[in-house]
């Protein structure tokens, strides 16, 4: 036990965060007078300055046009943005480019799936599985296709701590059951599902499982086949990248069977006004000009995090996470939601005499960044019996000095309103 | 605290917050509407009980923010008394007032207690926060049903 905390302590000694700040410029600035302490991570990252050079050497020396041109600029557009297709394929462990699909961002991706696969598959009576504590984005879109379909949406029931049931899981499924569509890691409450054992569950019925990764993969190492999803989805601005940029990874055999999602350019290989023949994965899912400069930004921030080591960026950020949530249950009537016990670092809290925005908005006048409001899964609030939380989430910059800036700026809260 | 902060967050708001006034459900209330602001999930209840065009009484439930729950209260205790005219007009003058449109002197003190909700203006997420009960109660009013609206 005791050589077991050695080894740990000696990984975050080697986790230098004050050189790891320096990466981003916009950490050393201050807000109403006071030092910047971002803990909005889960909302959207920070971005280091080598991500910031990249987009804007894109702009000034090789912006062009990506798979059409001949010329010299174009070879080299095309040729940085397929790297990037690449470095993605590398982080998550897919087997080919093929299955790496360029999107603007988690929402587009789900979309995508409910669109294309949703509408191929679904039928009357037929059944899709998501659970409580999804984000919007990961109800409404099947919602959408549900009611088009007329298909059922079924919910997997959260407990008191805010995990899921998984006993009402294996209820859930059925013959009917088309797809299961479950979020990896909550933004709300910051719990880790236990996604390989439903992948394992849903696959002994033949369902296909698409995983929102969207606050997973900035977090911990993410492998796709040693997971044996189907689709993966994550956005580029939460893992450090630029916004408008995402990823949906998908199985090779499912996305090939399935129809593209949006005509245009770029997802064809021959037009006639008789037939139209589509082009190979996984071009045929990317019509139109994409967002080149922030896809090769997005490889540029992937290479950021591997030089660090994700792994190492998850033993540091428990660490913290820990340390928060053991400082802030010492403050009186502050309530944690969200008690799971595999959990990302993400701290939802309510009291119960101030509410969120009133803590929002103290917390902004000490240069603190929370986020307040029900982060887009009103359902968890339901669930909760609460019309919102204030959330900390902390990113691989964040440090325990800024935990207790937090803690004083929620005193300094109570203070006011007891 | 911050000047700012002190001017969004007065004395008469906090206390407002801390012990609501009219936070009540009027049983026989002629006039009722439910407001939800869907960006923050804060919903309120408004009752009214209007008079030949006089309201006789008003109170609120729900739950929200402290502007938005010391607006509440400090709008039934305006509010009260007053014809469904001079309400509507006190909430034109409100929303000037939060939205850093009314500068004049006579105007503010027309608003009376109301006008401790001027710092709101320079807190442009909150204005919502803090005209959320006076869009609901402007709802009920509307309502032209003699009994109340259930859900």
């Amino acid at each position: 036990m005791d050589i077991k905390v050695e080894t740990t302590k000696k990984k975050i000694e080697a986790y230098d965060v004050e050189k790891i700040r320096k990466d981003f410029p916009i950490l050393f600035q201050k807000v109403h007078g006071k030092n910047l302490c971002y803990l909005d991570n889960a909302a959207t990252t920070q971005k280091p300055q080598s991500v910031i050079d990249e987009v804007i050497k894109y702009y000034e020396t090789i912006n062009s046009n990506v798979h059409r041109g001949v010329h010299s600029l174009s070879e080299m557009a095309t040729q940085a943005y397929e790297e990037s297709r690449n470095k993605v394929r590398d982080f998550i462990n897919a087997s080919s480019e093929k299955e790496i699909i360029f999107t603007r961002g988690t929402t587009e991706g789900i979309n995508l799936v409910a669109q294309s696969f949703g509408r191929m598959n679904l039928k009357d009576g037929d059944e899709v599985i998501i659970s409580t504590m999804e984000h919007h984005s990961n109800i409404v879109p099947w919602q959408m296709i549900c009611e088009e379909k007329n298909a059922k949406l079924k919910v997997i029931p959260i407990n008191e701590n805010g995990e899921l049931i998984f006993e009402e899981f294996e209820e859930l499924l059925t013959e009917k059951t088309k797809i299961v569509s479950v979020v990896y890691v909550s933004n709300s409450l910051g719990t880790i599902n236990p996604v390989k054992k439903i992948i394992e569950k849903a696959h002994s019925f033949g369902v296909p499982v698409l995983l929102d990764g969207a606050q997973a993969i900035q977090h911990f190492r993410v492998d796709v086949q040693d997971l044996d999803c189907d689709f993966f989805a994550f956005s580029g601005h939460k893992i450090y990248g630029p916004t408008g940029i995402g990823i949906l990874f998908g199985k090779k055999a499912l996305l090939e069977s399935m129809p593209p999602y949006m005509g245009g350019g770029d997802m064809i290989s021959k037009v006639t006004f008789e037939k139209t023949t589509y082009n190979q994965l996984p071009y045929k899912f990317e019509a139109g000009t994409p967002n080149i400069a922030d896809t090769i930004g997005l490889g540029k921030a992937l290479e950021y995090v591997n030089q660090i080591g994700i792994d190492k960026i998850a033993v540091y950020e428990k660490e913290l996470l820990d340390y928060a949530t053991e400082s802030l249950s010492q403050i009186e009537g502050l309530k944690i939601i969200g008690q799971a016990k595999e959990k990302s670092s993400v701290i939802s809290f309510v009291f119960d005499i101030v509410h969120p925005h009133d803590v929002g908005t103290f917390l902004d006048f000490e240069g603190i960044a929370v986020r307040t409001g029900h982060h887009c899964t009103q359902p968890v609030m339901d669930r909760f019996n609460i019309p919102a939380t204030a959330r900390a989430s902390f990113a691989l910059y964040n440090t325990k000095e800024e935990v207790d800036v937090l803690v004083n700026g929620l005193k300094k809260v109570l203070e006011v309103f007891s | 605290m911050d000047s700012e902060l002190r001017e969004l967050y007065q004395q008469v708001i906090l206390d407002h917050n801390k012990s609501p006034r009219n936070f009540r459900v009027i049983e026989n209330a002629n006039h009722y509407s439910e407001g939800f602001n869907p960006l923050c999930g804060d919903r309120i209840d408004v009752y009214l009980d209007v008079e030949n065009g006089i309201v006789k009484d008003i109170s609120f439930q729900g739950r929200g923010c402290a502007i938005s729950k010391a607006s509440a209260s400090l709008m039934s205790s305006m509010v009260k008394g007053k014809t469904v005219e001079e309400a509507e007009k006190l909430f034109e003058k409100f929303h000037d007032l939060i939205t850093g449109k009314l500068d004049d002197d006579p105007d503010i003190k027309e608003l009376g207690k109301l006008a401790v909700f001027a710092g709101v203006r320079d807190f442009p997420a909150r204005v919502k926060c803090a005209s959320l009960a006076w869009h609901t109660m402007i709802n009920a009013l509307k309502e032209e049903n003699d009994i109340v609206t259930t859900e």
